[in-house]
């Protein structure tokens, strides 16, 4: 029985023809594209390539507007400690409480250190509040940073009119897009969007690679120093062989860009209903009607995640979850607390998130796996009874800690 | 992926008595929903012998959670009262060969569940003394409840007497940011040094670069007099000198060295030198003499005395 991955917003597998773009790169490529002999020539010239691939597929105006960093998270705290370094009349960070933990923690870190950081709130869907968000907008905001889709339930945000809110205060814009970008359709040219990070690992590229888009004429302060690399934006070896496969896996990324939108969304809608006819009190978290094509989070009540994972992971089926357990934290995943989902649910979320390799028959497969455990665990559960939940007057309630 | 034993795998597939139990006259129910454990526990007790016939489980938690709950039935089974609440969560671990140290709470929740379990029989009313922070040191499984006790009570003040006192940061020493957090976090609600005036009600202490902080005097400056410049001098050694005893109660003191028009140079002394609150102690005496003196001044660090004389 064959392994299947659900897990593509976690990481994806590297697709075969990046792996074969980038294997010259490992051995007669090994040039290091500074050099000016004519072993970095021939890297330089896959670098330029790729750099234009990156460019098309977010519609980017001009191609030295992609900037190649390590990851995401490197492209994350490069855009916001930037856009704090280039104007210290600024110091003001707006952001909202779903972000990734690249955006929450470095938020934090700077909060100790004098900024000020505003969070917005977002409702039972996972939506914000753009009365709220007008409202915090001032002269004093540096940097507004909010996720285009949101990593455990593919909510989208309105980044596009959000970037052209924060213009009118004089603020910088930055998005987190590496759920985003290769699942829906991209074009800076037409936004205000400032900055936007992505990273190869989510859309089939190989780990270790990311991008910083910088617009032009957006003030600008780099993380890293010590050479011309990336136009000094950036100092630092590129990483060749990565930057070419990231190349390859957006040009990929273009091409399936219709079926991520028909094919695979058909999939996950199908694995959606079939667990959720099946499953009692089941349900879907974030915006179904606004989000990622390849995203389900479903919330099962009164059992505990991890618990789900490791049977399904028995049956070769992996996902993940928002429970605490997973992470070795107290409180389950904050994308969950933040949308109010009791806790009785929250740590019982699973997210399956498919791509373009998965398959009807797998996506049946998991449809017949899964409600069986979510049966199995509810049994062992004290907070269930038989065939639902324990009436309120024999309802388990601990000693709580 | 956790790195779970083969006994823990074993006992979460295939776990031993679960479910409910007929005949139970001995009920446990711990844990909480929050961190997302529940457990519990249903002992069939023989009342000549007090001895435990039969145990069940329900739980809700992960695989580690539902793997201690299985090893907790088989082991109290056959056991009296007495016996098993001697029963440990360090051996609920062992029975599964260990627990990762983030999951090491699983067999604690267990024997209390046992303890509750027989309170419950005995008639009496098991309280849970138990507090659980979240997991600071990873190498010796230290959570932030028990270091800020063992901080709290023993006036530790750095990094170092904590992992003597707790082995917390002994390890690979990647804890050691959240270590100076906490005892950043307590000295900040001992200290009673003046605190300017945006933290004396924050929680948490938030360094200011003094040279940045400006605050606004509490009354209009032009409303009072201008003082002379010896009324001046006065003015501020006897500000200086109210608040001198409320250092002097945390064992450390200030004195002035220089003043040159708003500048004022100080020196910090005994345990205000170098304690992770000498930003907001400086900026809270700071409030003080702005509202005294009706002025704007600025307390500087005495080192800070020859690089401003250049500027």
């Amino acid at each position: 029985m064959s392994p299947i991955y659900l897990d593509n917003n976690a990481t994806t597998a590297c697709d075969p023809a990046v792996v074969e773009a980038m294997l010259p790169y490992f051995t007669e490529q090994f040039g290091n594209a500074s050099s000016m002999h004519s072993f970095g020539n021939k890297v330089a010239q896959g670098l330029k390539e790729a750099r234009v691939a990156v460019q098309k597929l977010i519609g980017a105006e001009f191609d030295s507007e992609i900037i190649f960093t390590s990851c995401g998270t490197e492209s994350d705290s490069t855009a916001i400690l930037s856009a704090l370094k280039a104007q210290p009349e600024r110091n003001q960070i707006i952001t909202t409480v779903v972000e990734h933990p690249a955006i929450l923690a470095l938020c934090e870190h700077l909060e100790k250190e004098g900024t000020v950081v505003h969070r917005l709130k977002v409702d039972k869907k996972g939506r914000l509040d753009i009365d709220e968000y007008k409202s915090l907008l001032s002269p004093r905001t540096a940097i507004v940073s909010v996720m285009w889709a949101n990593n455990e339930t593919g909510t989208l945000f309105p980044v596009e009119q959000m970037a052209a809110m924060a213009r009118t205060v004089g603020a910088m814009f930055h998005t987190d897009a590496v759920q985003a970008v290769g699942k829906v359709p991209i074009d800076l040219k037409k936004s205000k969007i400032d900055m936007l990070s992505l990273s190869g690992h989510k859309l089939h590229a190989p780990k270790g690679i990311g991008v910083l888009y910088l617009r032009r004429n957006t003030r600008f302060r780099p993380l890293l120093r010590g050479g011309h690399q990336e136009r000094g934006r950036r100092a630092g070896t590129e990483n060749s062989a990565s930057i070419v496969g990231l190349g390859k896996a957006a040009e990929q990324a273009m091409e399936y860009m219709e079926f991520e939108n028909t094919e695979v969304k058909r999939l996950r809608d199908r694995l959606e209903a079939g667990i959720l006819a099946q499953v009692p009190h089941a349900f879907v978290t974030g915006d179904p009607a606004n989000r990622l094509p390849n995203t389900a989070n479903i919330a099962f009540e009164y059992v505990e995640g991890e618990a789900i994972l490791l049977l399904l992971n028995k049956q070769g089926i992996a996902a993940s979850s928002g429970s605490a357990c997973t992470s070795g934290s107290l409180e389950p995943s904050h994308v969950m607390r933040a949308m109010g989902i009791p806790y009785t649910a929250a740590h019982g979320t699973i997210r399956f998130s498919l791509s373009r390799y998965n398959t009807e028959e797998e996506i049946d497969r998991v449809i017949e796996a899964a409600p069986p455990i979510i049966a199995q665990l509810r049994k062992l559960s004290p907070y269930w009874n038989e065939s639902g939940p324990t009436a309120a007057e024999q309802a388990f309630a601990p000693a709580y800690a | 992926m956790w790195d779970y034993t083969e006994k823990v795998r074993e006992h979460f597939f295939n776990p031993r008595n679960a479910g409910p139990l007929d005949g139970a006259n001995a009920v446990g129910d711990v844990g909480s929903i929050q961190c997302g454990d529940a457990l519990r526990l249903m002992l069939r007790v023989d009342p000549e012998t007090e001895r435990i016939l039969d145990a069940h489980f329900q739980t809700f938690g992960c695989g580690s959670a539902i793997a201690s709950s299985s090893a907790l039935t088989e082991i109290v089974k056959g056991m009296t009262l007495d016996e098993a609440l001697q029963v440990s969560n360090q051996q609920i671990a062992d029975y599964l060969d260990g627990l990762p140290p983030e999951k090491m709470h699983c067999s604690v929740m267990g024997r209390e569940a046992l303890q509750a379990a027989i309170a419950n029989y005995r008639g009496e009313t098991w309280v849970d003394d138990h507090e659980e922070g979240a997991m600071v040191c990873k190498c010796f499984a230290v959570d932030s409840v028990l270091i800020e006790d063992v901080v709290r009570a023993n006036n530790l003040t750095t990094v170092e007497q904590v992992t003597h006192y707790t082995k917390a940061g002994g390890g690979c020493c990647s804890c050691h940011e959240g270590i100076e957090e906490i005892l950043s976090n307590v000295s900040a609600e001992r200290c009673t040094a003046p605190m300017p005036p945006s933290l004396a009600d924050a929680p948490k202490p938030a360094a200011q670069p003094i040279a940045i902080h400006v605050t606004k005097p509490a009354t209009e400056p032009a409303a009072r007099p201008r003082l002379t410049n010896f009324q001046r001098m006065r003015k501020i050694e006897e500000t200086i000198e109210a608040i001198r005893p409320m250092l002097q109660r945390d064992h450390g003191d200030i004195e002035v060295v220089e003043i040159d028009g708003k500048n004022i140079y100080v020196n910090l002394k005994g345990a205000c030198q170098g304690c992770m609150m000498e930003q907001a102690t400086l900026s809270g005496i700071q409030a003080q003499l702005v509202d005294a003196l009706g002025e704007f001044v600025q307390l500087l660090p005495a080192g800070m005395l020859g690089l401003s004389a250049r500027r």
